[in-house]
């Protein structure tokens, strides 16, 4: 072949792969997004985060198949149910009564939570994978000869726009700064007249919002199943640490670091331990860079 | 005087519970998998089992005695079908139906064998007939009898010079690709990508990218069910144009639903078409959706002629001996035409590897179509 189509082609091929990345990696962003917030505003390290985004894909199914509702309908009502019960009853029921008793009995609750949203799922709608259908159309656009579809552009439009959203709200609003006031110090925000527990409720609805759209993005392409928080769940947890425990926006660049090395590994370096990939990242940041990429330094005073 | 009477009852109880009676049930439990990522093959087998159980119930059960399946999810994980199997045997199995996963019944075959209960698999990989164990019998032929079936299909229907290979890197996989590579090297085509996958992956676009950027004229994809579904979808987004030629899963139904039209045109050598002609076959898909409301695939015919085997052997033998059932299986022909259960004239050799016609098929208008027949070899 000559060498120039030769370029040509390992261009095009990269810039696929990149591409790719990018839409996957936009994906595990929402969902490292909703784990810092809470972490953040809530000092909840969830473990159940994988299952917060295979779970909402079932409600849309339920919606979809049980009630017959239409493809909007569905997507609402899968959001409405995903906020009712991965934010506000989550937060009833087993942060608020765990906390008291610190940090580390919640994760292992959460932990608990995981396996029983990933048998429950299993038990209640089936263990197959149940194909899902798309909130974008599936029409395909050329760009540079690497095929893109509307879809992967969706996937990081998505993304983008609700960390722009999230931060806009978090720095300019009344109530986004209050939010931030109760993440660094909740007596003195409390003294300053902040309602903390309704803060600290904000951040578990906008944990179940985000879970629900990283849902109903990644099922169509990962197919709805049972098993799908796992991989996620972990991926989420990285991303976060990755990007920066303490950013909204370390959580975006995580997420898409991951998301366009995972493919790049996998074209470039090896199929069979690209798995492996992530979690080389976390023990390279946690032992050089342990605040993250973009984090900032937290000292603590012993 | 009181002991003696106390020994007396005893020992009259004791002869009582040890007389099996001949209304005993006959248990042939299902060591499947009904959960994980083969919850697809392993649910249909059980339920085309499960299909035939009650039918020969119903006309009086084998020598008079029912059948009783009990069900053993093995979760996908062969550790755990092992420990299933062992169960199964512990709580009087008769035989055993099931897995359907080559890396699990690689793995739980060795108990079976050492109970001497023979076991019927679903599982296609090569290995499980090359370890000469006497007790296995398969429902589908191996990959090693099916893939070269589909090398005069490359060279000659394709025109293929260069081929990719898309496989999963299990047991199942494994197989068939290392006989798909012997097959193309004797075949003289060369091997332009080798693309290996995970049980399990989601993610595609980096095979896919790779396969399209070696320019093979031809795709052998060999993944699972759910894989091979999001494989075409990842593959139809990518444009990939080459023809993708499978064994067995690439155009099962399961397959079709999950890629949402994807799967269109995409080709498969099956050792089991439900989409077959066939009046015999066809009798069976229509009774299987009258039974559970939905359509099946191979795996739903492999249980359902595995309980069938099991009644014709042991009707032969003439009594419940497992030994000598296994031993009549080995070198027995069963013509469909005398035995309609098992749905098509279906033999077995010493190792348990099985001889039976076979079929191409390819997807069209969301359906596997059957484009052609291959004679048992």
């Amino acid at each position: 072949m000559p060498p120039d189509v030769q370029r040509k082609r390992t261009m095009t091929q990269f810039l696929q792969v990149l591409l790719s990345g990018l839409s996957t990696g936009a994906i595990y962003a929402l969902a490292a997004i909703g784990f810092v917030l809470v972490w953040q505003t809530a000092q909840t390290v969830n473990f159940a985060q994988g299952e917060f985004i295979m779970l909402p894909a079932f409600f849309v199914l339920i919606g979809l198949n049980w009630f017959g509702l239409p493809l909007w309908g569905a997507f609402a009502f899968g959001l409405a149910i995903a906020v009712l019960v991965l934010g506000y009853l989550f937060k009833r029921v087993i942060v608020q009564p765990m906390l008291p008793n610190g940090g580390l009995p919640l994760i292992i609750a959460t932990m608990a939570l995981s396996i029983f949203f990933k048998e429950g799922a299993k038990q209640f709608y089936g263990a197959e994978a149940q194909p899902f259908p798309s909130l974008f159309p599936q029409t395909m656009m050329k760009i540079a000869g690497a095929t893109v579809s509307v879809q992967d552009f969706g996937n990081l439009a998505v993304a983008i726009l609700a960390v722009v959203g999230l931060t806009f709200f978090l720095d300019r609003t009344r109530t986004g700064r209050a939010m931030q006031a109760t993440a660094q110090n909740p007596a003195v925000a409390e003294i300053l007249g902040v309602d903390t527990r309704r803060m600290v409720l904000y951040a578990f609805l906008i944990n179940g919002a985000l879970a629900a759209l990283a849902s109903v993005l990644i099922s169509p392409i990962y197919l709805a199943k049972f098993s799908s928080g796992e991989g996620l769940g972990l991926i989420a947890f990285i991303a976060a640490i990755v990007g920066g425990f303490n950013q909204i926006k370390g959580a975006l660049a995580g997420g898409l670091l991951i998301g366009v090395l995972d493919n790049l590994t996998a074209t470039y370096v090896t199929t069979q331990y690209r798995a492996a990939l992530p979690l080389i990242l976390l023990i390279a940041i946690i032992l050089w860079r342990p605040q993250g990429l973009l984090g900032v330094s937290e000292g603590r005073r012993v | 005087m009181k002991s003696w009477s106390l020994a007396a009852v005893a020992f009259a109880v004791a002869l009582a519970s040890s007389a099996a009676s001949a209304d005993d049930p006959v248990k042939l439990p299902c060591v499947c998998e009904m959960s994980g990522s083969g919850a697809v093959s392993g649910t249909n087998f059980h339920d085309g089992a499960m299909l035939a159980v009650k039918e020969i119930n119903a006309s009086g059960g084998i020598l008079g005695r029912q059948i009783v399946m009990d069900t053993f999810d093995t979760q996908s994980d062969p550790q755990t079908s092992r420990a299933l199997v062992q169960k199964a045997i512990d709580s009087g199995a008769y035989a055993i139906l099931g897995t359907v996963f080559s890396g699990s019944t690689i793995v739980n075959m060795i108990v079976a064998q050492q109970a001497s209960v023979p076991q019927f698999t679903g599982a296609e990989a090569p290995g499980v007939t090359q370890k000469h164990n006497p007790y296995i019998f398969r429902t589908s032929a191996g990959s090693q009898k099916g893939v070269p079936a589909l090398t005069p299909y490359f060279k000659n229907t394709l025109k293929a010079t260069k081929v990719a290979v898309a496989w999963v890197n299990n047991e199942f996989g494994k197989g068939g690709h290392d006989v798909f590579l012997g097959e193309m090297k004797k075949g003289g085509l060369s091997v332009a990508a080798d693309v290996p996958s995970e049980q399990g992956q989601a993610d595609f676009a980096a095979d896919v990218a790779k396969i399209k950027d070696s320019g093979a004229d031809a795709v052998f994809v060999y993944l699972n069910e759910e894989e091979s579904a999001r494989f075409l979808k990842e593959a139809k987004k990518q444009g990939l144009t080459a023809p993708l030629v499978g064994e067995v899963t690439l155009t099962g139904q399961k397959v079709i639903d999950l890629s949402s039209g994807a799967a269109e045109g995409a080709l498969a050598h099956v050792g089991l078409a439900t989409s077959s002609p066939d009046p015999a076959i066809q009798a069976f898909v229509a009774k299987f959706k009258a039974a559970y409301g939905r359509d099946t695939d191979h795996n739903g015919i492999k249980g359902f002629i595995a309980v069938y085997a099991v009644k014709y052997a042991t009707e032969m033998v003439g009594k419940f001996d497992a030994q000598a059932m296994t031993d009549k299986l080995h070198g027995l022909t069963l013509d469909a035409a005398k035995y309609p259960g098992m749905i098509l004239t279906t033999g077995w050799d010493a190792d348990g590897e099985l001889s039976r016609q076979s079929f191409m098929t390819q997807v069209k208008n969301g359906h596997q179509t059957v484009i052609g027949t291959v004679p048992a070899n």
